[in-house]
C-alpha cells in the first residue's frame, strides 16, 4: 500500500529537513517541470488525475485552476490553505510538521502552472511547530534556488511568505482568508467575481488546501494513471483520514481513497474502547452530517458519503459513543458556529445563537415540546442558498441528522426534564 | 506612542504590502508581542502610521479572538472547548482551572500571572483533551496534571 505523502515523514513526527527531502527525490518534479512541461501541461494533468479538493468541499483542483485568466500582466497569487480548524480535524498538521517542503514544492508547482508571481501560507495562530518548519522550510528553499528570480535557471520567478493568523474559523473559508492577508477582518466576500478572476488585492488567486498541494509533486513525477491506481474508487489518491473520539486507538492514517468507515474505525482506530459502543461519527468535521451504524460499509470517498447523506469533509472522523448525550455534542458544535459565525449575514448571526440557547435549555430540562419543531425550521432556513457563506449551512448538518438519528434523545430530554447522561458536561 | 522597535518591526512589513492597511493585522501582533494587549492608543497609534481610522483599526483589532483588546497575564491558557476534547472531558479540566486558579473564563489572577480563555479546536484531536500555555502545547491531559504544568510558568 502505497503512502506517497507521508511515507518519509519520520516516526517521532519530527520534519523532513531540506536535505532529507531532496534524498527521497524531493524537487525533482520542479526540476522535471521547468525543464520539460508548459504550464498549461501542469494545469492538464492535475485535471487529468482529477484530484479533488481536500480542504472540505470537494472541488476539482485543475478545473479551479484553469478559471485563472492567462497572459494578463501583474501580480498573481497562490496560497496554501493551512487554517486547519474544523472541529475534529487535525490531518494538515501532520503534513506541515512532517514535509513541509512537499507542501512548498506543491505551492512552487501550483504557482507554475497558474504563473504566480508570490505565494503564501495562510498557517492558523495554534500551530507553533509548523509555523517554525515552514520558516525554516522556506529559507532553506530560497538558499537552494527553488524560490526566489529565476527558480532553477528557468524563466520562472516566484516569492513566498508565511503569514500566520490571530484566530477566527472564519478565515478558513476562501474570500474570508483574501479579506484577512489583506489585514480586514475576515468576512466573507460576494460570489462572483471569483477570487480565480479577482481575489487578493483584486488580482488573480488561487486558494487550495495543504494535502491538495501536496499532491502535486507526485502527479508531476508519477501520472494521472499512477494517481487514480492508489485509489479504491473513482476519487482518486490516498487520503488523509482520522478518527477522535472514545476508540482504542485515536490518529491519522494515510490509506486508500475509498476504504469503508468500518475499516477505519475497526482496523486503524482499534474499534470502540472497552464498556462503550459507537452510535455514530461525523465523518469529516464538525459541519457534516451524522452517519450511524447503520453506514459503516459506506465507502470514505466524496460520492459514497454524499449518497450516504453527510460529506467527506476533511476526512477526519468524530466518534459519538452511548455515554455521550447527543443533545451535549450538538450543543457543542452550535456553540462553536453561533461563536464562530462572522455576524456579516443575518441567519446565520441570530440563528445560530437561537439554535444553541434551544438545545442548552433541552440539556437543562427547560426544553417544550415545540422546540423541535423549532430547531427544525432553522435547520431549514440556515440552510444552502439561504445564508452569505457555508458557516451557517454546514452548522445544520450534524443538527438536522442528529434530529433524524437521536430523535429519541432529544424526545427524553424534554419529557423527562433533564439530560438523561450522567456525566452532563457543559 | 509606538516604540522605535515597533515602528520599525511594522516598516518592515510596509515593505511586503502594497497598501498601507494590509500590514494591519501584522501590526496589532508586533504591538501585542511587545505589550501582551491593545490598548486604545495603540489603536491609534497602528491608525496613524498605516492612515487608518480608529474605527476601522478597532473593528480588525475586536475581530480577531488572539488579539487582546484588554490587559492579559504573562501567560495565556487556551483551553480547548471543541468537539472531540468535548467527549473525551475537558469540562473536568475546566473545573479543576478554576479550582487552582480562582478565575473564570476571560479573567486574569490576581498575579497577572495567568489569563484564562476558551478556544476553539486546537487541531490535536487524537490527543484530547488539550489546551496550549503561550506556544506549549499540552495533550492527553488529565485534571491531575494540571497543577504540575503550571508550575512551570512564572
Amino acid at each position: 500500500m502505497e503512502r506517497p505523502l507521508t511515507q518519509h515523514i519520520p516516526d517521532n513526527g519530527a520534519a523532513l529537513h531540506l536535505r532529507e527531502y531532496e534524498a527521497v527525490g524531493g524537487y525533482s518534479a520542479l526540476r522535471k517541470a521547468l525543464r520539460d512541461m508548459e504550464p498549461a501541461q501542469v494545469s492538464t494533468l492535475v485535471k487529468e488525475a482529477n484530484l479533488k479538493g481536500r480542504g472540505g468541499a470537494g472541488f476539482a483542483t485543475g478545473m479551479k485552476w484553469s478559471f485563472v485568466p492567462m497572459n494578463v500582466p501583474g501580480p498573481k497569487y497562490l496560497i496554501a490553505n493551512a487554517d486547519e480548524m474544523e472541529p475534529g480535524t487535525f490531518k494538515d498538521r501532520w503534513l506541515l510538521e512532517g514535509n513541509p517542503h512537499q507542501l512548498l514544492e506543491g505551492m512552487i508547482l501550483a504557482s507554475y502552472a497558474i504563473q504566480a508571481t508570490d505565494a503564501f501560507v495562510f498557517l492558523r495562530w495554534a500551530y507553533k511547530d509548523a509555523a517554525r518548519e515552514m520558516r525554516q522550510a522556506i529559507a532553506d528553499a530560497y538558499t537552494a534556488g527553488y524560490l526566489g528570480k529565476n527558480i532553477l535557471g528557468s524563466d520562472f520567478s516566484l516569492e513566498m511568505q508565511l503569514h500566520t493568523g490571530v484566530g477566527r474559523y472564519m478565515c478558513g473559508e476562501e474570500t474570508a482568508l483574501l479579506n484577512s492577508l489583506e489585514g480586514k477582518r475576515a468576512t466573507p466576500r460576494a460570489k462572483p467575481p471569483f477570487p480565480q478572476v479577482s481575489g487578493l488585492f483584486g488580482k488573480p488567486t488561487i486558494v487550495n488546501n495543504v494535502e491538495t498541494l501536496s499532491w502535486i509533486s507526485h502527479i508531476v513525477n508519477n501520472g494521472e494513471a499512477w494517481f487514480k491506481s492508489l485509489s479504491h474508487t473513482a476519487d482518486g489518491g490516498t487520503k488523509i483520514y482520522g478518527v477522535s473520539g472514545r476508540v482504542n486507538k485515536p490518529g491519522a492514517w494515510e490509506l486508500p481513497m475509498g476504504i469503508t468507515m468500518r475499516e477505519l474505525l475497526e482496523e486503524h482506530a482499534g474499534g470502540m474502547r472497552n464498556g462503550y459502543r459507537f452510535r455514530g461519527a461525523l465523518p469529516g468535521g464538525a459541519s457534516t452530517d451524522f452517519l450511524t451504524d447503520a453506514h459503516l460499509d459506506v465507502k470514505m470517498d466524496f460520492a459514497g458519503v454524499a449518497a450516504a447523506g453527510s460529506r467527506l469533509g476533511t476526512g477526519t472522523m468524530v466518534v459519538l459513543d452511548d455515554h455521550t448525550c447527543p443533545v451535549g455534542f450538538v450543543h457543542n458544535l452550535e456553540h462553536f458556529f453561533a461563536q464562530e459565525s462572522c455576524g456579516f449575514c443575518t441567519p446565520c448571526r441570530e440563528g445560530l445563537p437561537w439554535t444553541e440557547k434551544i438545545l442548552w435549555s433541552l440539556e437543562n430540562g427547560t426544553g417544550e415540546p415545540s422546540d423541535l419543531e423549532l430547531l427544525e425550521r432553522h435547520a431549514r432556513l440556515l440552510g444552502p442558498g439561504n445564508t452569505f457563506c457555508a458557516l451557517a449551512p454546514g452548522a445544520m448538518e450534524p443538527l438536522q441528522s442528529a434530529l433524524k438519528y437521536f430523535r429519541e434523545d432529544f424526545e427524553q430530554h424534554i419529557k423527562e426534564k433533564k439530560c438523561p447522561y450522567a456525566h452532563h458536561q457543559h | 506612542m509606538l516604540s522605535a522597535i515597533e515602528i520599525e518591526k511594522i516598516s518592515h512589513e510596509l515593505r511586503h504590502v502594497p497598501v498601507k492597511k494590509a500590514a494591519c493585522i501584522e501590526a496589532l501582533k508586533i504591538v501585542q508581542q511587545e505589550r501582551r494587549w491593545i490598548s486604545d492608543e495603540s489603536v491609534a497609534d497602528i491608525a496613524a502610521m498605516l492612515e487608518m481610522s480608529t474605527a476601522e483599526v478597532d473593528s480588525v483589532a475586536t475581530f480577531y479572538n488572539l488579539i487582546f483588546r484588554q490587559p492579559v497575564g504573562r501567560h495565556i491558557i487556551l483551553l480547548c472547548d471543541s468537539i472531540s476534547c468535548y467527549v473525551m472531558g475537558y469540562t473536568v479540566l475546566r473545573q479543576r482551572l478554576h479550582e487552582i486558579l480562582l478565575i473564570g473564563y476571560g479573567q486574569t489572577t490576581a498575579d497577572e500571572r495567568f489569563t484564562l480563555l476558551p478556544n476553539a479546536c486546537l487541531g490535536t484531536c487524537d490527543h484530547a483533551p488539550a489546551l496550549m500555555i503561550d506556544d506549549d502545547l499540552y495533550r492527553d491531559l488529565q485534571p491531575a496534571d494540571l497543577e504540575q504544568i503550571l508550575e512551570k510558568y512564572h
